[in-house]
């Protein structure tokens, strides 16, 4: 079943054309990655597709309902949530509330406690951090409350924006398995914008090569780990 | 120390109803990033609608307790319900406009307010009538403090312990200071944004009309121009406390409401709305950000 499609989709900012007739589809239960270098239009992917920019052209679906002109926080209540680049954690706001946020659409108010007991198992750390800022926690603190945050308004479609940003190499594999396991336990599809195309390609399923704001290539993340173009232009072989 | 003693509760007793418009100013700054130049009117839209309603049912002789009950809770209904026009009317159509066209637009709405005041009501000096009733143990220290400041401390304190809970331990107030942080991303965990500034301007307008009661009260006396000195001197209070921040405002506002009771009692009483300019004068040029606030850098 179709999760998400991207159908000819242009977004401009002011003039300058940032996307330009991108495709993308993603079926249900998959983890798709998009890679390409900076400033090639992966982060706008990821807004349109949220509503925080909406494209000029195109249409976005998602479970086959056409989202293209709702607001953020619609968007969010239908099941797509995002881990921004940067994290962009609430720096003055605790764990906990951060976390609170999260879950700020969620009407089961009852069940959000044991989401939150869930989190703190998968993440010892943020737990042992629950009352402190958000702003005072490390890099892969800051990653792993963005994930959680995100993981507490139980989306259907987890949208990750550079995760491995700025993260030494031990977190970022720790990260990158939490991925994996989010998408292997909870059935939550995944897509994934990266610039470490090596990690992002071997847990992925298939991948999108975004270049100046268009689509190269798609194929199984297989063939793109084998593909020449790819392997010169973004895994540095 | 007596006549010093004096002057700092009077301070006080100023400074927290300064804190009280102050409030409003901070808070929509923290929100929208906006100086809600119209902030003043509103607050004396507040006291007119609570002359009006009083001075209707002091005449029909009803007991001066449900007279201060009803016209309290007339002026902050009003003025929440003008706040929220307001915002809607000449705020949000500028969304994702410059910063300095919403404060153009906010000086004007200030403009029409105090104007449509003008030429509805009068421009005359009319006089308050306190509503606020006498407590007869404050006798043997009225030298320091008599009813009318009591009861505006008592009422700040409750306002603002209010307002803390509020913004602390409610999903609203958590979201209201998520927005503040980080908009965007407030948006991306699905906070709707148009709802949390409607929220911000019903609270700030409420605080501000209570401020009106409280403060005409004390003064004895309304006029439709009040509402541009007191929300000028807020808006030092606001600034020298750090904008944006709640804790900076409050602390802001005794440091004005002391600087104007002290100077006009020990150099002289002429110089009394000066104090709020030259502290003015003096956070920007040496700390811009206030006492409490921070420097609008991020970690990456």
């Amino acid at each position: 079943m179709s999760m998400l499609k991207l159908e000819n989709v242009e977004t401009f900012y002011g003039n300058i054309k940032a996307l330009n007739s991108v495709n993308i589809a993603i079926d249900e239960g998959e983890i798709i990655t998009l890679i390409g270098a900076n400033g090639a239009g992966k982060s706008t992917t990821l807004m349109s597709v949220c509503g925080i920019v909406h494209p000029k052209r195109g249409h976005v679906y998602f479970q086959d309902q056409d989202i293209t002109h709702y607001e953020p926080e619609k968007i969010v209540s239908l099941g797509i949530s995002q881990v921004p680049e940067g994290r962009r954690i609430f720096p003055q706001l605790t764990v906990l509330e951060n976390l609170d946020m999260g879950a700020f659409l969620r009407k089961d108010k009852k069940n959000i406690k044991n989401d939150f007991d869930e989190i703190f198992t998968l993440f010892p750390r943020l737990a042992e951090r629950r009352t402190q800022q958000g702003g005072t926690l490390s890099g892969g603190e800051q990653q792993m409350l963005a994930i959680s945050r995100a993981l507490v308004a139980k989306p259907k479609l987890l949208l990750l924006d550079e995760p491995s940003l700025g993260l030494a190499p031990i977190i970022v594999h720790q990260i990158f398995e939490i991925i994996a396991r989010i998408n292997r336990d909870n059935g939550t599809t995944i897509f994934l914008v990266e610039q470490n195309a090596n990690m992002a390609l071997k847990i992925a399923h298939r991948g999108y090569v975004l270049q100046n704001g268009v689509i190269k290539i798609h194929d199984t993340a297989k063939n793109l780990l084998a593909n020449e173009e790819v392997r010169k232009a973004y895994l540095g072989v | 120390m007596d006549y010093f003693l004096k002057l700092l509760l009077s301070g006080t007793a100023k400074g927290s109803i300064y804190a009280l418009i102050a409030l409003g100013y901070t808070m929509v700054y923290g929100i929208i990033k906006l100086i809600n130049f119209a902030h003043g009117e509103i607050y004396m839209i507040g006291a007119f609608v609570a002359l009006l309603v009083g001075g209707t049912l002091q005449s029909a002789g009803v007991n001066p307790a449900v007279i201060l009950v009803v016209s309290t809770l007339a002026a902050v209904f009003f003025a929440a319900a003008y706040g929220l026009t307001m915002e809607k009317i000449a705020y949000k159509p500028l969304r994702t406009a410059p910063r300095l066209s919403v404060l153009i637009s906010a000086i004007g709405m200030s403009m029409f307010l105090q104007n449509l005041v003008l030429l509805s009501q009068t421009e005359k000096y009319l006089s308050f009538p306190s509503f606020l009733p006498e407590f007869l143990f404050l006798k043997p220290i009225r030298g320091y403090i008599n009813s009318t400041q009591f009861i505006i401390l008592i009422i700040t304190s409750i306002v603002m312990v209010l307002l803390t809970l509020l913004i602390k331990f409610t999903l609203i107030g958590k979201a209201m200071r998520a927005t503040s942080q980080d908009r965007e991303m407030a948006q991306l965990v699905g906070i709707n944004i148009n709802s949390v500034i409607t929220v911000t301007f019903i609270i700030g307008s409420a605080t501000a009309a209570i401020g009106g009661i409280l403060i005409c009260s004390y003064m004895g006396q309304i006029n439709y121009y009040i509402g541009f000195i007191a929300g000028i001197k807020a808006f030092v209070a606001a600034v020298l406390g750090g904008i944006g921040s709640i804790p900076g405002a409050v602390l802001g506002s005794f440091v004005l409401g002391w600087t104007e009771s002290l100077g006009t009692g020990y150099i002289s009483s002429d110089y009394e709305d000066s104090f709020a300019f030259i502290i003015l004068i003096l956070i920007l040029t040496v700390k811009p950000s206030g006492i409490l606030g921070r420097k609008e850098n991020q970690k990456v």
